[in-house]
């Protein structure tokens, strides 16, 4: 395969043809964050949180999936860049309980996000989903990064339990017409909340612990669960 | 699965119907949805989930799917349901009186059904009637049609509960259509549709004839090059140089889409064409599909279009049964057959690779691109996808010739432009010009001057475009030219406020336009068209906060620096054109 020659920040890295900016970028040690990007999630580009600066480019770039041309030009930290990443972590901040998301705090820190950026902003805050023995749905917590939706679908398990409804700053990810986990397709393989960058998909017992219940209240909630499933089915 | 079981659904229509899609998988979709909805009033859980069975789609995608579109319900609604327009246009006519009564004589609030299940009345994004507005889109009767009227006003909406609207087919007046040149428009603007027979009697469908029997692909695709025509949806592309890709790019099928999907504010010179001259635009894409070697033609019409779709359906009969479409057209050995989509209320899905995936059956999300649609399109095969009004210059390129195309225009912006004049000026209209003319000209001369007032301003382009003051009359409508003066021509809109006007109130708008229809996909316009419509807010209340102008410079920027698509790179466009003309109106209680 034959390589390309480019420069980011002022240094020049060679990588294989077909390498994203953001890939070359790693090979130089130059950190470019992400929220959507996942390794074992096909790339969407979604987040723009990766976009750089590409000379004789009008747009920033995303660097997940932009790839490298000979003798491109790019500055990951310019401060068309800068003011990007800032106000999309002050409008996500505004939008969303990213308390439980470790990345985004600290790539808050770093590009110095105000939080008080937007007041009044409307939130999205809908209540918990708690209907399954397996794992508990916090879309007060969601980014929308649609990781879940693909593990779910073609990029890994192939169980299409989950959709995105809504549209726009009101999208929500859910299922067929709302239905239960245990009444949806959902093989419950926990893929989803292992991709899940924020906190807003998480094991029932460890959003039960944080909610304040004991390991012995847990341990009596799921018997009386599970009497009252049987007596369902019968 | 049990609680959502509705009894008494009686599943037969929907299985005639599976039947007739049968084999088509998931591209027929939207079609199945939009036909069941009109058999059942929405998508109840069965209907849903045989059709997902029938298709062979996920349950959870096919619910997602009908999420996206706001034409399509997966609970009741009204037996009759109103959507009216408040847009900029229809707002400075009193679309938001008649969104008044329509809730006064519905007896339900904006949003809601009426108490005995009746009608659901809504407010909807631009009709695509600025022209002759204010315009409402209805769905009433059983199965479910959908109807757009012009002309409504408060005292008169009570007629639509009844069916008795006017629309652009009920009075030839309702879309006037001038200007100084005719060479697009010369049938349209009639209220009725013109025939075959009535084009072919004008010359119509010989520069299909030339392309078939005397010319190869290669020589029609130089005839374009030549005509230097530059794609008249709002991005401006060279015509040619997407059919040359998409002519030589490796893999078969290959795909000929026109884009109807028409809905930025203001504009409605697509509509026009495909309700007055459909041949025309058809003509225009046979050959670009010949040009291409394409095997199926796809117009994707937006769905509040009933009439145009109608039209252009009425339209393809006769060129079937003429021999103009379908096997061995005119005895030349190439062979196309086409096929009309509506869309489901989406404007998102005028976005090229958008409409792909609305076509393949999906929300209409924006693909990442590259790759492009010449290589890389519909069912990821080599794909043309053209603007109407952009095709119905081909057919007079190919007869009369590039030198007399470029007669017609400047040396840069060749041939002739619709624009789509609409607000307070005399004669709201259609009107078809040379490039170069002025924008004083098309005001002053054509629509007969501003109305109600002295001129405070043009929005130029549409929604995505941007504001221009008096001063800024002389530029002459080009590309070039818009361009040098800070301002695009777009979709070919232009907007007149005169000076009573609110343009606060207009910002605000045009605002919530963009967060009603950005799609959710990327960060940037899912969050900054809420935010900016927030902002706006506050600004057309006379209340913005300390900061709020830096805010919408950051939040803006953003979006254009950012966004995946151009839907989110515009959509502070129009914003930041006011922001530089009178910055006053962003400080603190003026509102007025």
């Amino acid at each position: 395969m034959s390589e390309v020659t480019l420069t980011i920040d002022g240094r020049p890295v060679t990588v294989a043809e077909g390498a994203t900016i953001l890939q070359a970028a790693g090979d130089l040690g130059i950190d470019i964050p992400t929220i959507c990007y996942h390794d074992a999630c096909t790339a969407n580009a979604l987040c723009r949180l990766c976009v750089v600066e590409v000379e004789k480019q009008r747009l920033l770039q995303p660097a997940c999936v932009t790839q490298v041309r000979a003798e491109m030009v790019v500055q990951t930290r310019s401060a068309r860049v800068e003011r990007s990443r800032r106000t999309i972590l002050e409008m996500l901040d505004s939008a969303v309980d990213l308390s439980d998301a470790p990345e985004i705090q600290t790539q808050m820190a770093e590009y110095g996000v105000d939080h008080s950026r937007f007041p009044d902003a409307e939130r999205r805050a809908p209540a918990p989903i708690d209907d399954n023995p397996m794992y508990v749905r916090d879309y007060a917590k969601c980014v929308l990064c649609w990781r879940c939706v693909q593990v779910c679908a073609e990029d890994a398990q192939y169980t299409f339990a989950l959709t995105l409804d809504g549209r726009g700053f009101d999208t929500q990810i859910g299922t067929f017409f709302e239905q239960p986990m245990s009444e949806t397709t959902c093989v419950f393989c926990g893929q989803c909340v292992g991709v899940c960058p924020t906190g807003a998909l998480k094991p029932r017992r460890e959003w039960l612990l944080e909610q304040g219940k004991t390991p012995d209240e847990i341990m009596e909630m799921s018997r009386s669960e599970r009497r009252q499933s049987r007596r369902v089915k019968r | 699965m049990s609680e959502l079981a509705v009894d008494a659904i009686d599943l037969t229509p929907l299985h005639t119907l599976l039947a007739a899609h049968a084999g088509q998988g998931r591209s027929a979709l939207l079609p199945v949805l939009l036909t069941a909805q009109t058999h059942y009033g929405y998508l109840p859980p069965p209907v849903t989930a045989e059709i997902a069975r029938a298709l062979s789609v996920p349950l959870a995608d096919i619910h997602g799917v009908i999420e996206f579109y706001a034409l399509l319900y997966n609970a009741p609604v009204g037996r009759t349901v109103l959507r009216v327009c408040t847009d900029p246009a229809c707002a400075l006519r009193g679309g938001e009186a008649v969104l008044e009564a329509a809730c006064r004589l519905a007896g339900a609030a904006e949003g809601e059904t009426s108490a005995d299940g009746a009608v659901t009345v809504e407010r909807s994004p631009c009709l695509g009637h600025c022209n002759s507005g204010v315009s409402v889109n209805v769905s009433s009767e059983q199965p479910v049609r959908n109807k757009t009227y012009a002309h409504v006003a408060p005292d008169t909406v009570a007629d639509l509960f009844a069916g008795h609207g006017r629309t652009t087919a009920d009075f030839w007046s309702e879309d006037y259509v001038g200007g100084d040149l005719s060479i697009v428009t010369p049938l349209c603007g009639r209220g009725r549709r013109t025939r075959l027979v009535e084009y072919e009697a004008v010359g119509g469908m010989q520069a299909l004839r030339k392309a078939l029997t005397t010319l190869t692909p290669a020589q029609v695709i130089e005839a374009m090059h030549q005509s230097d025509l530059l794609g008249r949806g709002g991005a401006a592309f060279p015509t040619w140089a997407k059919w040359d890709g998409a002519a030589k790019a490796p893999g078969s099928p290959k795909y000929f889409v026109v884009n109807a999907d028409e809905s930025e504010p203001g504009t409605f010179k697509d509509r026009i064409l495909l309700e007055g001259d459909p041949c025309r635009v058809l003509e225009g894409a046979l050959i670009g599909a010949y040009a291409i070697g394409a095997s199926r033609i796809y117009i994707y019409i937006r769905g509040e279009y009933p009439l145009a779709i109608e039209r252009v359906d009425a339209a393809l009969a006769e060129l079937r049964a003429a021999g103009y479409l379908g096997d061995d057209i005119l005895g030349s050995g190439y062979s196309v057959d086409a096929e009309i989509r509506s869309g489901a209320g989406a404007y998102i899905c005028g976005e090229e690779t958008a409409l792909f995936e609305s076509i393949e059956g999906k929300r209409g999300f924006p693909r990442v691109k590259p790759p492009f649609p010449t290589t890389h399109g519909l069912f990821g095969k080599p794909t043309v996808i053209n603007n109407v009004e952009t095709l119905a210059q081909a057919p007079y390129i190919l007869i009369h010739g590039a030198d007399a195309f470029h007669h017609l225009g400047t040396a840069e912006s060749t041939g002739p432009k619709l624009l789509c004049v609409s607000g307070d000026v005399v004669r709201p209209g259609l009107y078809e010009i040379g490039f170069g003319a002025t924008l004083r000209h098309l005001i002053e001369n054509l629509a007969g001057g501003v109305l109600g007032g002295k001129l405070q301003a043009l929005l130029v382009g549409g929604a995505a475009g941007a504001f221009a003051t008096p001063a800024e009359l002389d530029t002459p409508i080009t590309f070039q030219g818009l361009r040098a003066a800070g301002l695009t021509l777009g979709s070919g809109a232009i907007m007149v406020f005169n000076d009573t006007r609110n343009l606060r109130d207009i910002l605000r708008r045009l605002a919530r336009f963009f967060a009603h229809e950005s799609c959710g996909k990327c960060y940037p316009c899912q969050l900054g068209t809420q935010r900016q419509y927030e902002i706006l807010t506050r600004v057309a209340q006379g209340n913005p906060l300390p900061g709020d102008v830096i805010r919408l410079q950051d939040v803006g920027w953003t979006m254009s620096d950012a966004s995946l698509c151009g839907l989110g790179q515009t959509a502070a466009a129009a914003v930041f054109s006011a922001m530089q003309r009178w910055p006053e109106l962003f400080e603190n209680g003026n509102a007025s």
